[in-house]
């Protein structure tokens, strides 16, 4: 299959099936025993372990578990994704606020993670991943420690995030989500690619 | 920034594991301390082997008329025997090991025995004939002194071969033995710095597998999640190195050059100057474990 620059993917199926991998081969953490994964138009058996890294660089990727450190603030948590890359601190400085405010969390700054609810973490990790401005973003249940209504302000998130360009590509089980939103939608069984639709729902109409 | 990031990273690594990292330091600071004791006493022995050797002699002491020696049945030692020895040491065989020969009279040894003794009521009635020719002999290399002596002792005329440099070897028995110790102890402390260090390393890089797993997901290189552990562990074995050094020091300051120096004047003892010698040595050594404490840790617990 081919996800084009720009475009927002349903990745759908039940538990098992293979979303994770998926993923996890996009992020070479896992490499495929046949056939190929390009990314932006490279292709990852190809390229040598020491530049790994640079393939996450253009990847931001968020996890249902949010995965933020605990004990370091908002602003850190946010930053530490500029500051591996070594980007200079002038530049830390301006655009981790400017995408805290552009998620929704503007002023919480100095707060730590369990002083902030699961949607908001969430918009942290969002923020985390996007951050660096990266071309893809994947997102792997982002929604699935979420109450429906905080789900829906995740998912206008994201979409607005996909509006900048950004290609992102979703795992999810969120059946409304995925109907309301009417995005291309991709269903693995077992590893196996059997459908794929454009403007999709969650279950397949036979 | 970056540098800023690493070396916050570093400073939370060590106040997090503030106990294993001061153990990691004291045990560097003990294994370097008998690495560099072994090294300070293999100076001292080369030191005196440098000093003395070039001064000791072998002496072959020739038959005087009263000795009850059986190579001296024949009496007083003769010109002809002597002439025979001295033919002994020149001969083709010997060449290689012997450097020079000189010949003291009796009346020489009779001039150096009067100025040792001469102040001693018992030594005014010694005679000239009472004294004993001897042949001293310089060789090329001090420790190949039993080539000599077995061709030498137990020809007719020859009393008693006497090698000055016995009366040194316990000396240096005792100081190689305590280098070996040393040397034991050390070995035994750097494997137990080395085990330290790397589980040291390794606990530290699991309690931050969560931060390392997220550092990786934003793409941080290998160098850059592994740099802060390497310099963790390189930065305690560099505090024990340095604490070495200043214990080493504190040593030979006040117990060699203050006290042994002051003592025992006829021996010349490794200085402070030696310790600044091999301290670059301990520190090699010191970042050395730690490089390689670090390298097998980490290649197995922080992989991209
Ligand atoms: N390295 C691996 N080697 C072999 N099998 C694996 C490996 N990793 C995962 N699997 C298997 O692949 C299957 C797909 O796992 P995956 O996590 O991708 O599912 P998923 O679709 O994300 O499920 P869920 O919806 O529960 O998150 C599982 O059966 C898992 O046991
Ligand atoms: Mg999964």
């Amino acid at each position: 299959m081919e996800v084009e620059r720009g475009e927002f993917v349903f990745l759908v199926g039940a538990s098992g099936s293979g979303k994770s991998t998926f993923l996890r081969l996009v992020l070479r953490e896992e490499r495929p025993t046949s056939g190929a994964v390009f990314v932006a138009g490279r292709d990852l058996s190809r390229i040598s372990q020491w530049k790994v890294p640079h393939l996450r660089r253009q990847i931001g990727t968020v996890f249902q578990d949010f995965r933020l450190l605990n004990n370091k603030s908002v602003f850190d948590n946010v930053a530490i994704a500029l500051q591996v890359i070594g980007k200079p601190r002038h530049h830390v400085m301006t655009t981790v606020p400017e995408t805290l405010e552009m998620v929704g969390l503007g002023g919480k700054e100095k707060r730590l993670p369990h002083e902030l609810s699961g949607g908001e973490q969430q918009r942290v990790a969002i923020a985390r991943a996007f951050v660096n401005r990266p071309a893809i973003l994947l997102a792997d249940e982002p929604t699935g420690n979420l109450d429906p209504t905080t789900s829906v302000g995740i998912m206008r998130l994201l979409d607005r995030i996909n509006r900048t360009g950004t290609t992102i590509v979703m795992a999810t089980h969120d059946d409304e989500i995925v109907d309301q939103m009417r995005k291309r939608v991709v269903e693995l069984v077992d590893g196996q690619m059997v459908r794929d639709q454009a403007r999709g729902v969650y279950g397949a109409e036979r | 920034m970056r540098v800023r990031f690493v070396l916050s990273q570093i400073g939370n690594g060590l106040r997090r594991n503030m106990a294993m990292a001061t153990s990691v330091v004291l045990v560097t600071f003990i294994s370097l301390t008998f690495v560099g004791a072994a090294i300070l006493l293999q100076m001292q022995v080369a030191n005196m082997k440098d000093d003395w050797y070039d001064k000791v002699e072998v002496s072959i002491f020739l038959c005087p008329g009263d000795s009850f020696a059986a190579t001296c049945a024949g009496g007083e030692v003769t010109e002809q025997q002597v002439e025979e020895i001295q033919g002994v040491l020149a001969s083709e065989a010997l060449s290689d090991y012997v450097e020079e020969v000189y010949v003291e009279t009796q009346e020489e040894a009779f001039v150096a025995f009067q100025e040792q003794f001469g102040d001693q009521d018992w030594a005014q009635r010694i005679t000239v004939d009472q004294m004993q020719i001897s042949l001293r002999v310089k060789l090329v290399d001090p420790e190949l002194y039993q080539v000599v002596a077995d061709e030498v002792a137990g020809r007719d005329g020859v009393e008693e071969v006497v090698d000055q440099r016995s009366i040194l070897e316990p000396l240096f028995l005792i100081l190689n033995r305590t280098t070996v110790m040393a040397a034991g102890l050390a070995a035994l402390m750097i494997i137990t710095a080395i085990l330290l260090i790397t589980t040291t390393i390794r606990l530290s890089a699991m309690s931050r597998q969560r931060e390392t797993s997220i550092m990786r997901l934003v793409g941080a290189s290998n160098l850059f999640i592994q740099l802060p552990f390497m310099l963790e562990g390189a930065i305690a074995a560099l505090l024990g190195a340095l604490l070495a050094i200043g214990g080493l020091w504190l040593g030979v300051r006040y117990i060699v050059e203050d006290w042994l120096a002051g003592t025992v004047q006829w021996v010349n003892f490794v200085s402070t100057s030696d310790v600044w010698l091999i301290a670059p040595i301990l520190i090699g050594i010191g970042i050395a474990l730690a490089a390689i404490s670090s390298l097998v840790t980490l290649s197995r617990y922080t992989k991209v």
